[in-house]
């Protein structure tokens, strides 16, 4: 497809700028672009695509590997246990994003459309659920209200274990996703609006529905999918602190790692999939309808102080990041408590892992490793994609089939991608085998499973810069790479160092793909926190989390700081 | 650049020279052992097989189960160890195996030996589905320590008691054919109809259970046995119980992986997984272990434990398993709302 599309004309130009500029750039600009299209289509069919068809195409194999057509599929829809499962997943799923989206978009619209001070400190609490394994929220979950939990009574007889704690983990969990894209929608807008809003005596209420929620649809939406399709996919909250309720994602691990039966596992891979087709599918309608919000006029909007709606928005931000802040801040406590709940002494010895961990504090330095590397390829090839995808005129074949794919690993589970990587990576036919177990094949996983949301942050910063600003320098002969250099890497620098730490950060914690990659002396930290918790060494898994969680604030810390220095230099265009 | 051509060479020479004096050849061992068994297990091993370098990947029987499968058309283990004898014969099947008997593998205990030819592994030792009962919870519900079965089934344990999920763990299954087995049929799923109203939830996992009891999060985890011995000695408040009418239990075995490029060196390996030296070494974590006579009761570890050992077929346990497991699912799991 990419190869057919790198003949086509753009499909874009029916709209007469386009034209215009695609006539006036040379013909060796457009060929360049579309090498680079196709490169990247390359890059994702292989790191994406493919691994994902050698393990879903056994969907329709038998155990042996013979072709049964949709025989899985129908003993899938017969057994009646799978199916109430896909009624579960559909409503934790659908629940936690309707709690969540309304949540983390008011916690945005304070940091960035209100005067509330410390807003770096609110941003990066905020973000503790992804600076933290996740198993750390489940067992904090437990620490608090599990049947020892210190506030049981809380929940008034019910137990944490099963639906109300899947919610509440999912939630805690799943807040910073949806506030990484809703921050990133609603950062830039155009203040003229506002001003003539206010000129004209629009009442406020009007303004926000007529005026900001419009500009942040984009965010909104793609914030809807993120979450639900985060929660759908998840398997580490449910295996933890699910209990008896069962949801798609255990059903996959029952499958795979209970019975080793990987056709039944893809199938409900397959399952998991939906959301995130339809969630590309609805990107293509609003994407047509799009406008981009600060056009090469536009005078950036400062929101000016006022004092109730500060105040308000203050105390909301404050209940919300300390509500997180608690709940982690407990399971830390947990790390230095000797055996709870019976002997609750402090000690450090939980966090000499050599006692827990034959590698000691080795894969702790392996996981540094591979967030380092994913961090730094990760965010050139995501947000080059997504210039290429978003801002080039040429190949739209390609660059359709580009963003499909770029869509797709946020829907697979890890324990999909990671299977599909073993089949694919390992495959004897395969001259790539030779990286497998290799922090290689790590990294590269790395960066495919936390394409989507980073692709969708650089897409929602690029999609708020005017085209014009091409069209331009277009008109200027400059090419567009030269654009890319001097112009859109500069503007989009705040998003691309949110890329850069979102992947990093997410390399220190992910497990669930990885697990089924890592080598012998590529052990992760991650890992190694799963095995400890399996070996009853809580308060050791929770100590190496502690330390995973600390590394991700310390970089975070080191984000803002570098974020102060960038706007000093490069952001000052938006101060007036 | 002749230069640097000569000078790499020579480099090479002299790092190649240094490898040839102590040549080991790197023997990749999946493994389900635990954390704390490996660096021993490495350590003795290459003592007695001076010529291997002992690389562990491990994992949960289930995982390391499931990524070996997956590795199947290009496997990357040059041998399994530790690993549930069902999870070998899964292997054994799909002809994953080398055929191999160790030196010395006759004098072992018959059910710790591969009876089908062709001979592909060795049993080390057994592990056992035990109860883990955590008396300071039990005192709170003036509950007695249950000495049978029979006694989980008392209403107050109602929502108190956890197990392994038969299906995604092998020692919720290993309880659940050995209740089947040493029960009989009808009388096995009218006990575990019973313990289903007291069961809370089954968890994705073999040692879970246990945990969550040692922490007071249940009263009782059915667990296994070196899991209980082990909270016990980190001081939780629990019994280690071995019911009377006896336990399911399986196996942990090691074989080598056709296709292996250090074959020799494998079978060395293998030859000292049957020695009496190694059994002492599992006889570390495990009471019951193949070579006769090597007997060491880990602390904390039920005294009635070998005894306790159902007559259980595990041929009986694999051909039976899908049957079993699709019945306990329709008796158990269509009750797809949470019980608690």
């Amino acid at each position: 497809m990419s190869q057919a599309a790198l003949g086509t004309a753009p499909a874009a130009a029916f709209r007469p700028g386009a034209v215009a500029a695609a006539r006036r750039r040379g013909p060796g600009e457009r060929q360049v672009a579309s090498l680079l299209i196709g490169l990247l289509c390359a890059v994702l069919v292989l790191i994406v695509a493919l691994p994902l068809w050698t393990l879903l195409s056994k969907a329709v194999q038998d155990t042996d590997g013979r072709f049964v057509g949709l025989a899985n599929f129908l003993t899938y829809v017969t057994t009646p246990t799978l199916v109430a499962s896909l009624v579960n997943s559909v409503w934790i799923a659908g629940l936690s994003t309707a709690i969540v989206v309304p949540l983390a978009f008011v916690y945005a619209y304070a940091l960035q459309r209100s005067r509330i001070p410390c807003k770096g400190l609110f941003y990066a609490a905020a973000l503790l659920p992804i600076f933290a394994p996740s198993l750390l929220s489940a067992l904090s979950l437990v620490y608090i209200f599990g049947n020892q939990g210190i506030l049981k009574g809380a929940l008034a007889g019910a137990s944490i274990y099963g639906p109300i704690g899947i919610v509440l983990a999912e939630v805690l969990y799943s807040f910073p996703h949806a506030l990484l894209i809703l921050a990133t929608a609603l950062a830039l807008s155009d203040g003229r609006l506002y001003e003539a809003a206010e000129a004209l005596g629009t009442s406020r209420a009007r303004v926000f529905r007529t005026v900001t929620l419009p500009g942040a649809r984009y965010g909104l939406i793609s914030a809807t999918f993120v979450v639900f399709t985060i929660v759908i996919t998840d398997f580490g909250i449910p295996k933890v602190i699910g209990g008896q309720f069962s949801v798609l994602a255990t059903d996959a691990y029952k499958q795979v790692v209970g019975q080793q039966n990987f056709p039944m596992g893809a199938v409900v891979g397959l399952i998991l999939l939906v959301p995130a087709v339809l969630a590309f599918a609805v990107d293509r309608m609003v994407r047509r309808r799009q406008v981009a919000l600060l056009s090469a006029r536009a005078v950036p909007y400062a929101p000016k102080p006022r004092r109730r709606r500060d105040l308000v928005l203050l105390l909301y931000a404050g209940t919300v990041a300390a509500l997180i802040v608690a709940t982690y801040g407990t399971a830390v406590w947990g790390s230095f408590v000797r055996y709870w709940p019976y002997n609750l002494s402090l000690t450090l010895a939980n966090y000499d892992f050599a006692s827990a961990e034959p590698g000691g504090w080795e894969p702790y330095f392996n996981s540094l490793r591979l967030a380092g590397l994913a961090a730094v390829i990760g965010t050139a090839l995501v947000f080059t994609g997504a210039y290429l995808i978003e801002k080039v005129e040429a190949a739209p074949g390609g660059r359709a089939l580009a963003q499909f794919i770029a869509m797709l690993p946020m829907a697979v589970p890890g324990l999909v991608l990671g299977l599909g990587y073993v089949f694919f990576f390992n495959a004897v036919w395969n001259p790539l085998n030779v990286f497998y177990g290799t922090l290689t094949v790590l990294v590269v996983n790395t960066i495919a499973h936390f394409y989507t949301v980073a692709h969708i942050t650089a897409t929602t910063s690029l999609k708020q810069i005017d085209r014009e600003i091409e069209a331009v320098s277009a008109s200027l002969k400059v090419p567009f790479w030269r654009t890319f250099g001097r112009v859109t890497v500069p503007i989009c620098m705040p998003a691309i160092l949110d890329i850069a730490v979102y992947m990093f950060v997410n390399a220190l914690t992910t497990v669930s793909a990885v697990i089924f990659l890592y080598g012998a002396d590529s052990k992760l930290a991650s890992v190694a926190i799963v095995h400890m918790d399996e070996a009853g060494a809580i308060a050791s898994a929770a100590a190496m989390a502690t330390v995973i969680m600390l590394t991700a604030i310390a970089v975070k810390l080191l984000h803002l700081g570098l974020d102060r220095f960038l706007f000093g230099r490069l952001q000052r265009w938006r101060a007036r | 650049m002749k230069a640097w051509l000569a000078g790499g060479l020579a480099l090479a020479v002299a790092f190649g020279a240094g490898d040839a004096l102590a040549q080991r050849s790197k023997v990749t061992i999946y493994t389900g052992l635990e954390n704390d068994q490996l660096g021993p297990f490495k350590a003795s091993i290459e003592k007695a097989v001076p010529e291997a370098e002992v690389v562990w990947v491990r994992d949960s029987t289930g995982v390391i189960t499931a990524r070996f499968m997956a590795e199947k058309d290009n496997p990357r283990a040059d041998m399994v160890m530790g690993l549930a004898a069902s999870s070998l014969l899964v292997f054994e099947k799909a002809g994953l195996l080398q055929e191999y008997k160790p030196k010395g593998a006759d004098q072992l205990k018959e059910q710790f030996r591969d009876t089908k030819g062709p001979y592909t592994w060795t049993g080390m030792d057994a592990y056992l589905g035990v109860v883990c009962f955590n008396t300071a919870e039990a005192a709170k519900s003036s509950v007695k320590t249950p000495a049978s079965w029979n006694d989980l089934l008392v209403p107050g344990l109602k929502g108190k008691v956890v197990m392994p999920h038969p299906a995604s763990s092998g020692t919720g299954y290993l309880m659940v054919a050995g209740w089947l087995q040493s029960m009989g049929e009808e009388a096995g799923w009218k006990f575990m109809d019973g313990l289903h109203e007291n069961i809370a939830a089954y968890l994705h996992s073999g040692s879970a259970p246990c945990v969550q009891a040692a922490r007071g999060e249940r009263t009782v985890g059915l667990a296994l046995d070196m899991r209980g011995a082990s909270e016990k000695t980190k001081g939780a408040p629990i019994e280690v119980i071995v019911p009377k009418e006896g336990t399911g239990w399986e196996l942990e075995a090691s074989a080598i992986v056709k296709g292996s490029k250090n074959l020799a060196v494998a079978q060395k390996i293998a030859d000292w997984s049957a020695t009496k030296e190694a059994n002492e070494l599992y006889s570390k974590s495990y009471a019951v272990v193949a070579f006769p006579g090597v007997k060491n009761t880990p602390p904390n570890y039920p005294a009635n434990g070998e005894a306790g050992m159902i007559k259980n077929d595990l041929g009986w346990m694999a051909e039976n398993r899908e049957r079993v497991l699709a019945e306990w699912s329709k008796r158990y799991e269509s009750k797809a709302a949470p019980k608690n």
